[in-house]
C-alpha cells in the first residue's frame, strides 16, 4: 500500500470489511449460504475452542498435579480461590452431594473455558486473520478467532447443559416420575391440563437453552462487531483527506482502549453468568414441582 | 450466524473437557483444600490444648508455691520453738550445775567449819586445861583430874 489512493482502490469498504471478518472459516471452502447446513463445520471455531479448552485445562491440570495441602504458592492460591468460588456457588444451588462431583467440575470447566474463549476478543481484530491470510497464501481467507461469537459454539454448550438437565431429571425423579412431571406441572394434575403442562414444559426447556446460548453469543458478537467498527476508524488514516484521518485514528485509540477495558468486565461477567445459569438449570432438574 | 455441525463438535468437546476436569483437575485440588482444613483444625485444637495445659501448669505452680510458703512458716515456727526449748534446757542445766557447785561449796565450808570447830575445841580444851592448870597448879594434879577434864572437853 504505497499511496492512499491505491489503498482506497484496493481496500474493501467498511461493509465488506465487517462482513469478511464475520465469516467463518469452514469445511465448505466458501462462506456458508444457508442458515442451517449440518454438512459444514466451522474450522476456526472448533480450533480456537479446543485450543482454549486445552490451554485452560492444561494449566489447571499442571497446578492440580503438584498441589499441596501445606502453604500454597501464588498460582495454587489463585486456582484455589477460583475452585472455592465455583464450589461454593455449586453448593448453594445444587444440594445433591453426588451430583456435585460432576456438576461442580463442569461449572469450573465452563467458567474457565468461556472466559478464555471470550478473551480472544482482546487480540487485535486483524492480527490472527491477517496472519492466517499470509500463512495460507489466500488473501481473502476467512478466520474468526472468538469462538463464543459463533452461535454454534454457545448453543452447543447450552445444549450440553440441556442434556445434563435431562439426565439428572431422569436420574433423580426416574423416567416415570419425570414424564409424570412433564404432564402435571406447572399448572396441576388434571387431564385437561396435560397438554398445556407439556407445552409449557417444552417451551421452558427450549427458551432456557436458546436464551442460555444466545445471551453469551449476543454479548460476544456485539463486542466483536464493536471492535471491528473501532478498527475501521483507525483504517481511515491516510485514506481520508485533511484532519479526518488523524482524528479518527486518535478516536480509534481512545474508543479501542475504553471498549477493551469495559470488555474485560463483559468477558468475565458472561463467563460467570453462563456458569451460574448452567448451575441453576441443573439445580432445577433436581427439584420436583 | 449460521448453524452447522460445529454445534455437535462443541457438545462433544464440552463433555470431554468437563470429564477431564472432573477426573484430573477437581479432585486433587479439593483433596488439598480438605487436607489443609483438617490441618488447620488440628492446629487450632492443639493450640487450645496447649493453652489449657499452660493454665493447668500455672495453677499447679501457684499451688506448689503456696504449699511451700506454708511449710516454710511451719519450719520456722518449729525452729523457734526448738530454740526456745534449747535455751530453756540450758537454763535448767545451768541452774542444776550452779546448785551442785553451791552445794559442794557449802559442804566444803561446813566441813571446814567442823574442822575449825574441832581444832578450836581442842584449843579451848587445851586453854581450859592450861587455865585450870594455872589455877589449880598447886592443888590439882593434871593426871589425877584427867577424866574430869575429858568430860569438860566433851561438853564443849
Amino acid at each position: 500500500m504505497a499511496t492512499g489512493h491505491e489503498a482506497a482502490a484496493n481496500a474493501p469498504n467498511a461493509g465488506e470489511y465487517v462482513v469478511h471478518h464475520l465469516t467463518q472459516l469452514n469445511t465448505s471452502g466458501h462462506a456458508q449460504t444457508s442458515i442451517i447446513d449440518f454438512s459444514i463445520i466451522n474450522l476456526d471455531s472448533v480450533f480456537f475452542s479446543i485450543l482454549m479448552g486445552v490451554l485452560g485445562l492444561f494449566v489447571m491440570w499442571r497446578l492440580a498435579k503438584k498441589v499441596t495441602s501445606g502453604v500454597p504458592g501464588r498460582a495454587q492460591a489463585a486456582l484455589e480461590i477460583l475452585v472455592e468460588m465455583v464450589d461454593s456457588q455449586a453448593k448453594g444451588i445444587i444440594h445433591n452431594k453426588e451430583s456435585r462431583h460432576f456438576v461442580a467440575p463442569l461449572a469450573l470447566t465452563v467458567f474457565v473455558w468461556i472466559f478464555l474463549m471470550n478473551s480472544m476478543d482482546f487480540l487485535p481484530v486483524d492480527l490472527l486473520p491477517k496472519f492466517w491470510q499470509y500463512a495460507s497464501g489466500d488473501h481473502h481467507a476467512y478466520l474468526r478467532v472468538v469462538p463464543t461469537a459463533d452461535l454454534n459454539v454457545t448453543l452447543g454448550m447450552s445444549i450440553g447443559v440441556l442434556l445434563i438437565c435431562i439426565w439428572y431429571n431422569i436420574k433423580i425423579k426416574g423416567l416415570g416420575g419425570w414424564v409424570h412431571e412433564l404432564f402435571t406441572a406447572p399448572f396441576g394434575n388434571h387431564p385437561l391440563l396435560y397438554l398445556p403442562n407439556f407445552l409449557m414444559q417444552m417451551i421452558e426447556f427450549l427458551s432456557k437453552t436458546v436464551s442460555h446460548g444466545m445471551r453469551l453469543f449476543g454479548n460476544m458478537y456485539a463486542g466483536e462487531l464493536l471492535f471491528m467498527l473501532i478498527a475501521l476508524m483507525g483504517a481511515t488514516y491516510g485514506v481520508s483527506t485533511g484532519m479526518t484521518g488523524p482524528l479518527l485514528w486518535i478516536g480509534h485509540i481512545l474508543a479501542g482502549s475504553a471498549w477493551a477495558i469495559f470488555h474485560i468486565l463483559i468477558v468475565l461477567l458472561q463467563a460467570f453468568i453462563f456458569m451460574m445459569l448452567a448451575l441453576v438449570y441443573i439445580g432445577q432438574a433436581h427439584e420436583s414441582h | 450466524m449460521n448453524l452447522n455441525a460445529t454445534l455437535f463438535a462443541q457438545i462433544v468437546v464440552f463433555f470431554i473437557l468437563a470429564w477431564f476436569t472432573m477426573k484430573f483437575v477437581w479432585p486433587p485440588i479439593m483433596k488439598a483444600l480438605d487436607e489443609r482444613a483438617t490441618k488447620i483444625a488440628d492446629g487450632l485444637a492443639s493450640a487450645e490444648r496447649g493453652r489449657h495445659s499452660l493454665e493447668l501448669a500455672s495453677k499447679n505452680s501457684a499451688e506448689t508455691v503456696r504449699e511451700g510458703k506454708v511449710k516454710v512458716a511451719e519450719i520456722l515456727a518449729q525452729a523457734e520453738k526448738r530454740a526456745q526449748q534449747i535455751i530453756e534446757d540450758a537454763k535448767t542445766q545451768a541452774k542444776v550445775e550452779a546448785d551442785k557447785v553451791v552445794a559442794g561449796a557449802k559442804a566444803e565450808i561446813d566441813q571446814e567449819a567442823a574442822r575449825v570447830k574441832e581444832s578450836l575445841r581442842e584449843r579451848v580444851a587445851e586453854l581450859a586445861v592450861a587455865g585450870a592448870e594455872k589455877i589449880l597448879r598447886r592443888e590439882i594434879d593434871a593426871k589425877v583430874h584427867a577424866s574430869m577434864l575429858a568430860a569438860i572437853k566433851q561438853d564443849l
